[in-house]
């Protein structure tokens, strides 16, 4: 039996000619990236145990995006200890504010995610970056200072499932629908400690950026990674961001997989996860005429520039609803600048959105455009759990950027098609 | 170790009810053990003492991979989690912490808030004392349990 994409990689990565899932593998890391919320525990501990020590500041990526600028003391603090170890260990690869954006949006902005790499970083969506078929995966604050201070981490190689998407997207429909109605139907804990594969014609037909999203959203049905096999369009994206050599590895025909999941995507419709999970999906059009108050489009599920150009192309010409607020958050400093000069800036300033700098915003409830008690807000993020971008008593609904653009017009849940 | 249960009967009890984020702004675990379950019981501090037991359904600790989830309960005194189920990278960063945890199915239905539980790590045993029925659960791995004695992932990396 052959190999799938996540088995050759850590394979590779563990100095063997093959893995079978449950094996437990220590794996080399490629990129070790941190952020301002989990990398300082992480530093503490290790300079507690008298092991300050960064195994290779070339692949050690920093980008603080949670509470930059930031929001209040204890925030500067965490970002000072941040900055302090980067220039303790003369770590070159910093984003500091002015360049920083979310930073599962830089990392491969930047060229740093390249196929075939293993990438960890103490953040559950760093799935993200499966989408031009690298093995990646979110850890916690102690892994972070192993993979840091070793270069390796334990791993349990996965069981797969393979989810291939037949058919094509339905005007109206993006792959935030896809991955929507993929954890509706799996469950929150459906890929449980699994890799996800998303593969067929669905997949080839999407722009990488819109894959992103998919890969994105692989935690949220538990999965330990996203991934897909690159092809054409993953080597032009990365053409121009990386002069590095890379091995792209590709799923064997005979490869196994714990299930395959095929999915048809010509019949699917605008989706809305509803309060509290994220399996929760309906269909929009069928949602019914409860205020919302707020709109959030951004965050590393939706937050690059086709998001916002699909966002703007809806909002533009027209005025979002009274009693209706909507904040757009451009999720890396080059999302930011490439929007301004197309003019978005001006569209969403016309409908009377508020623009915001490139962080991860409002997306995790802990610095700005939090929600009071009943508060409802349609967000093109990842989560909707209690609380999550404010009061316990609030609700978030987890969209696409063209349904969170429609219904900042309506101030109720619409389906975008309405608009289109 | 003994202690005393607080039943959470639920699935997909996420790391953002275990501890928000809105008080990520610090890793102090004793500060951070002040918000523990907030979201999910306001109460949850009054109600629990040092050595207590949380018992869960499904996918505890899913979501975001916040390490401040293990040390909120921790600092809060919780002795360990048993779930039926565990997210993953909650499960991981247990085990890097040397943080008990204990998969056992069935075991929400089995036992009640303020019931006095013994829970056998290593042997793989769980005894509702007030009840007096005994469940088994599959040990952590070897790998897990030497993490555990060398008192976390790091120092077992350092003494290697
Ligand atoms: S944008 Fe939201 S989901 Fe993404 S890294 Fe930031 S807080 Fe996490």
């Amino acid at each position: 039996m052959g190999m799938n994409i996540t088995e050759k990689i850590l394979a590779a990565h563990s100095g063997r000619d093959s893995v079978r899932p449950g094996e437990l593998v220590n794996a080399k890391l490629d990129i070790v990236m941190c952020h301002d919320v989990t990398t300082p525990p992480a530093i503490s501990m290790l300079q507690k145990l008298g092991m300050d020590r960064v195994f290779d500041p070339e692949k050690v990526v920093v980008i603080p995006d949670h509470f930059v600028p930031n929001k209040d003391i204890k925030s500067a603090e965490l970002a000072k200890r941040l900055r302090e170890w980067v220039r303790k260990h003369n770590i070159k690869n910093y984003y500091e504010v002015g360049e920083n954006g979310v930073c599962h949006a830089v990392l491969p902005e930047d060229g740093w995610v390249l196929p075939g790499r293993t990438i960890v970083c103490g953040d559950s969506h760093t799935c993200t970056h499966g989408a031009l078929g690298a093995f990646s995966t979110g850890i916690g604050s102690t892994d972070l200072a192993a993979a840091i201070y070793s270069g390796e981490l334990w791993f349990r190689v996965p069981e797969t499932m393979r989810f291939v998407l037949n058919g094509s997207l339905p005007q109206g429909v993006y792959s935030k629908d896809v991955i929507l109605d993929i954890i509706r139907l799996v469950g929150v804990d459906g890929a449980l400690y699994k890799a996800m594969e998303f593969t067929g014609p669905v997949v080839d037909a999407l722009s990488v950026e819109a894959r992103f999203t998919i890969a994105n959203m692989a935690i949220e049905a538990g999965g330990k990674s996203g991934i897909m096999n690159p092809d054409e369009k993953t080597l032009e994206y990365l053409r121009g961001r990386t002069d590095q050599p890379f091995t792209i590895y590709t799923s064997d025909p005979d490869a196994g997989y714990a299930e395959t999941i095929e999915i048809d995507c010509s019949s699917l419709e605008p989706m809305v996860a509803y309060p509290h999970l994220p399996s929760n999906g309906r269909k929009a059009k069928d949602a019914g005429p409860e205020k919302i108050d707020q709109v959030y489009i951004g965050s590393c599920t939706n937050g690059r520039i086709e998001d916002l150009r699909i966002a703007a192309e809806i909002l533009r010409g027209r005025k979002i609803a009274e009693g209706t607020r909507c904040i757009v958050v451009p999720a890396s400093t080059k999302i930011w600048r490439q929007a301004m000069k197309e003019g978005l800036f001006d569209i969403f300033s016309d409908a009377k959105c508020v623009v915001s700098s490139p962080t991860c915003g409002a997306c995790l409830g802990g610095y700005m455009g939090i929600l009071a008690a009943g508060e409802r807000c349609v967000s093109t993020t990842n989560r909707n759990f209690v609380g999550r971008m404010g009061s316990p008593q609030s609700e978030v609904y987890l969209a696409s950027p063209a349904t969170a653009a429609a219904t900042a017009l309506t101030g109720r849940i619409t389906d975008p098609r309405e608009f289109m | 170790m003994k202690g005393k249960a607080h039943v959470y009967p639920r699935d997909h009890i996420n790391t953002d009810e275990i501890i928000p984020a809105r008080y990520l702004n610090t890793d102090s675990e004793s500060e951070l053990a002040l918000h523990a379950m907030e979201d999910i019981d306001a109460d949850f501090l009054k109600k629990m003492k040092p050595g207590d037991i949380i018992v869960a359904k499904e996918d505890f600790g899913c979501g975001s991979s916040r390490e401040h989830a293990v040390w909120a309960l921790r600092g809060a005194g919780v002795a360990c989690v048993v779930a039926e189920s565990f997210a993953r990278i909650f499960y991981r960063n247990a085990i890097n912490n040397g943080y008990a945890v204990v998969e056992c199915k069935g075991i929400a239905e089995e036992v009640k808030t303020g019931d006095e539980l013994d829970i056998d790590l290593t042997g793989g045993v769980l005894r509702n004392l007030t009840s007096g029925r005994e469940f088994r659960f599959v040990p952590l791995p070897d790998f897990a349990l030497k993490i555990a004695r060398a008192g976390g992932l790091l120092q077992s990396i350092k003494k290697s």
